[in-house]
């Protein structure tokens, strides 16, 4: 088969999806000419992402990347969110196949985006370095075209 | 396994004449054709018989049906001949459409790096090429024209008949890969005046790994495996012989079967356009006149063809698309966006390709199931959830 069982598992079952009305910050990365888009929303309580919730425009394998990756920073730190590593989303997936790695990219710049977008309405002070400037389809940054 | 195959532009099941034809050749009547003992000399007979079974489907004469391991081998074989032959007298140009097969639209790649100069006609909305952009194409340097008869992603057929006459007219070469006509709609070569043709068993319910192609008489035809003298010297290494009878049975069935096959997949395929267009914003892909019986191609905007097949799939729906996710690349389908559809649409696509084995059931089945797996990727699309507040503005009415 194409995807590992937990693929399959969180594209079946998606965690954590749908619209929040009153998130505290909300990211959206990747573009639909490229076949995906994910949108990340965050709710923050002192510091820590009390909720999350995704929508997600894409594959099999976005759908599934979007949801693990809400599940792994949901509760956390907002500086913890912040290490989130595709990489630690692709382990936690038990694989994803060569050509969908980019599908976890954009899932850790989906939740990056998230948390910039809530350090900017509330004026706190990040590491700018943490955002890739590069026009991708693997992490999105030209949703313009 | 207990699914609704509708991937039928894939590949098909093996019809249970083809299967029962092709068994004795396994272990009754192994014998080498080219041996001279009794049983190789019954296998050459079958063999023999095949090619002028099969030559009869496209109105060929035997001797210019010449077996292949399949349908890209052949579209392999047409090119190098033309190229070859085409370069001795000064003329390396040759003429294809932008909607092809990889099969063609790779090989020719690699005359362009080799320096033949190749032109790609467009095919417009409706999936077709127009005449006069051919005639205009055609100049004194052109060896080939190559141009499919039928796509396998949207289904639309080429007007092949002028093509042929107006390749004539300026004696250029013409190949049409037909993979996807052959045993499914009318392929008379001479009336088409078609100098080359591919075939691939598989996509009539025949086995894999066997097609034919067929070279006019009189055409040149260049030597594509060197070793024994089989295939007249062309294309040698020993028979296939199980697969070539099978897909002689396989043809001689799907031809005799022809019209009846039609007349009850159209319908159904007409029944899925007609429900499946109720889903708003959605578009049908491809000519819906000049189209091949068995082929549905649809797009649905605000979702992902791959997620759709995998819904698809967990409900027992063999199906297609042409979104970049199933392509392994980025790009969506060449064929979808040669027919102007942007990325986003061609992303969505959905391709259904019925055969003699679908059921109305089953088409119910697929018309019930389809729309509600739509709304549910479009309840969790954040380019869905812009298009309804009018953050985004529809691609498709």
């Amino acid at each position: 088969m194409l995807y590992s069982e937990k693929v399959m598992d969180h594209f079946r079952n998606p965690r954590n999806v749908g619209e929040m009305i009153d998130a505290d910050g909300i990211g959206e990365v990747g573009n639909a000419k490229c076949g995906d888009i994910m949108r990340m929303y965050i709710k923050v309580k002192n510091d820590i992402i009390t909720d999350v919730k995704f929508m997600t425009f894409g594959c099999g394998s976005a759908i599934a990347t979007s949801s693990m990756a809400t599940e792994m920073i949901k509760g956390k730190p907002i500086n913890e969110a912040l290490q989130l590593t595709n990489k630690a989303v692709v382990e936690a997936l038990d694989g994803l196949p060569t050509h969908k790695i980019h599908c976890s990219v954009l899932a850790e710049e989906a939740v990056k985006a998230a948390v910039k977008n809530y350090f900017d309405k509330n004026n706190i002070e990040y590491d700018k370095s943490l955002y890739c400037a590069n026009d991708c389809c693997a992490c999105g940054n030209h949703d313009n075209e | 396994m207990d699914c609704i195959y509708l991937d039928n532009a894939g590949t098909t099941k093996m019809s249970d004449k083809c299967i029962n034809a092709m068994l004795p050749f396994y272990n009754q009547i192994y014998g080498n054709p080219s041996s001279l003992h009794t049983m190789g000399q019954i296998a050459k007979e079958h063999l023999e018989k095949a090619r002028q079974d099969i030559a009869k489907c496209i109105n060929a004469d035997n001797n210019e049906i010449y077996f292949t391991s399949g349908g890209s081998e052949a579209d392999n074989w047409a090119i190098e001949t033309a190229c070859k032959f085409g370069k001795l007298k000064g003329k390396t140009h040759i003429i294809t459409t932008a909607i092809e097969h990889h099969a063609i639209l790779h090989t020719l790649q690699e005359k362009q790096k080799q320096g033949f100069e190749v032109t790609y006609l467009p095919v417009y909305e409706n999936g077709i090429i127009k005449i006069e952009d051919l005639k205009k194409a055609i100049n004194s340097k052109t060896c080939l024209v190559t141009i499919m008869f039928a796509n396998n992603e949207i289904g639309t057929i080429q007007p092949i008949k002028q093509i042929g006459e107006l390749c004539k007219t300026n004696n250029v070469l013409f190949h049409t890969d037909a993979v996807q006509a052959v045993g499914h709609i009318n392929v008379d070569v001479k009336e088409m005046n078609i100098s080359f043709l591919s075939s691939s068993a598989h996509k009539y319910h025949g086995p894999k790994g066997v097609g034919f192609m067929y070279a006019k008489k009189g055409s040149p035809l260049f030597n594509f495996i060197n070793g024994g003298a089989q295939e007249g010297n062309k294309r040698a290494g020993t028979e296939n012989v199980a697969s070539v009878v099978g897909m002689s049975a396989a043809l001689v069935e799907a031809v005799s079967e022809m019209q009846k096959t039609e007349s009850i997949i159209k319908p159904l395929r007409d029944k899925l356009f007609a429900e499946l267009s109720k889903i708003p914003h959605s578009k049908i892909n491809g000519d819906k006149q000049q189209r091949l019986p068995n082929n549905f191609n649809m797009s649905f905007e605000g979702i992902e063809g791959e997620s759709l097949l995998l819904l698809l799939n967990d409900k027992n729906i063999c199906a297609s698309s042409g979104s970049a996710c199933t392509s392994g690349s980025l790009d969506p389908s060449h064929v979808l966006l040669a027919i102007g559809l942007p990325h986003e649409v061609a992303h969505g696509s959905l391709r259904l390709t019925l055969s003699k084995y679908t059921t109305p059931q089953e088409i119910d089945y697929v018309i019930k199931t389809v729309p509600s797996v739509v709304e549910y990727l479009r309840k969790i699309s954040p380019v869905w959830d812009e298009l309804e507040k009018g953050k985004r503005s529809f691609i498709l009415k």
